[in-house]
């Protein structure tokens, strides 16, 4: 009965016709370990099928966000900036008298007989200071005799005590 | 689309990816690349993956195009042929190296197949998928894949009815 109806399923099968349901019933059948011997080839294949079936995909897949990119770029430009910034103050700066083009020379020592002017000017104004510093020190010789009339009064208020 | 999200949609069916593009070139090598191939096409294309509305069919159609276009390419012509990793675990010693030698049997016919018979036997008879669905990787209509598929069961089965009769590889 059952060979009957499982040979029946399997021309059916054969051409092409099952559908997934019988195709199961099939595989339940030649999954257990009794099949009749003329069946035998179709039990392999199915056999087969079920082996690998089992067999799985185990690798990782590296995924990587795409969002690195934008990262990437931006560090690439801090980089950059950061470099400019060591460089060019740098490049601009120049080390001794010697480097100078005539121009800048002379713009150089026009500067420089403008700021001495400036600082003579200085010297002026700090002699004129001059006569305040005699007052200040005609103002201390006075404050020094006010110190002898302290000491006075202090040793007649003794006295006064004293009697 | 994060990471996670990508993992549990690809889940379902990269051992299906897996497994006919082992189907197609034979070496697990060459498979791991191809499945790995399509995994990060699909992720590098995560954006416009919703919008398609079967996204298992459309990567099997994937892998199955990457595959014959990598048999078509030279670099195939230095492929490797590993047969390797059948599991049975509950068998007698005899039992499983029999059951060994009978698989290695099949699947040495079936790499005998023509591509296209290859494809629909791997999609119908081990992922188990309907014909309307082997019809949208394939690109045929039911009837030419019955007509494909039955051609397949036959020309293994008679294949291996002769070997066991004569008692040859």
């Amino acid at each position: 009965m059952v060979l009957n109806s499982i040979e029946k399923l399997l021309e059916k099968y054969d051409n092409g016709e099952t559908s997934l349901k019988e195709e199961q019933k099939l595989k339940d059948y030649f999954a257990q370990d009794d099949v009749a011997p003329h069946l035998e080839s179709y039990k392999m294949m199915f056999q087969y099928f079920n082996t690998t079936k089992q067999e799985l995909y185990t690798k990782d897949v590296p995924l990587k966000p795409k969002r690195n990119n934008l990262y990437k770029w931006i560090s690439v430009a801090a980089v950059a900036v950061l470099m400019l910034g060591i460089f060019i103050p740098r490049d601009s700066q120049i080390n001794s008298l010697a480097e100078l083009t005539p121009e800048q020379l002379e713009a150089y020592s026009q500067t420089k007989e403008a700021l001495a002017m400036l600082s003579s000017n200085f010297n002026e104004g700090t002699s004129g200071l001059n006569a305040l510093k005699f007052a200040a020190s005609s103002f201390d010789k006075g404050a020094e005799q006010m110190n002898y009339v302290g000491e006075f009064g202090k040793t007649t208020n003794k006295i006064l005590k004293n009697k | 689309m994060t990471q996670t999200d990508f993992t549990k949609l690809v889940l379902p069916f990269k051992d299906k990816v897996f497994r006919l593009a082992k189907r197609l070139l034979v070496s697990r090598e060459e498979a791991e690349d191809a499945t790995q191939e399509i995994l990060l096409k699909l992720w590098n294309n995560k954006q416009k993956i919703a919008e398609y509305k079967n996204v298992e069919a459309f990567s099997m159609t994937m892998t199955k195009n990457f595959c014959l276009d990598r048999l078509k390419s030279k670099q195939a012509q230095n492929l490797k042929i590993v047969h390797s990793n059948y599991q049975d675990n509950n068998t007698s010693l005899q039992k499983e190296v029999e059951n060994k030698d009978s698989v290695d049997w099949v699947s040495k016919i079936i790499e005998e197949l023509p591509e296209q018979q290859k494809i629909i036997l791997q999609l119908r008879d081990i992922e188990e998928y309907d014909f309307d669905e082997i019809a949208k990787v394939v690109d045929m209509n039911p009837t030419a894949i019955r007509v494909a598929l039955s051609r397949a069961r036959k020309t293994i089965r008679e294949k291996l009815t002769n070997t066991h009769r004569y008692g040859i590889k």
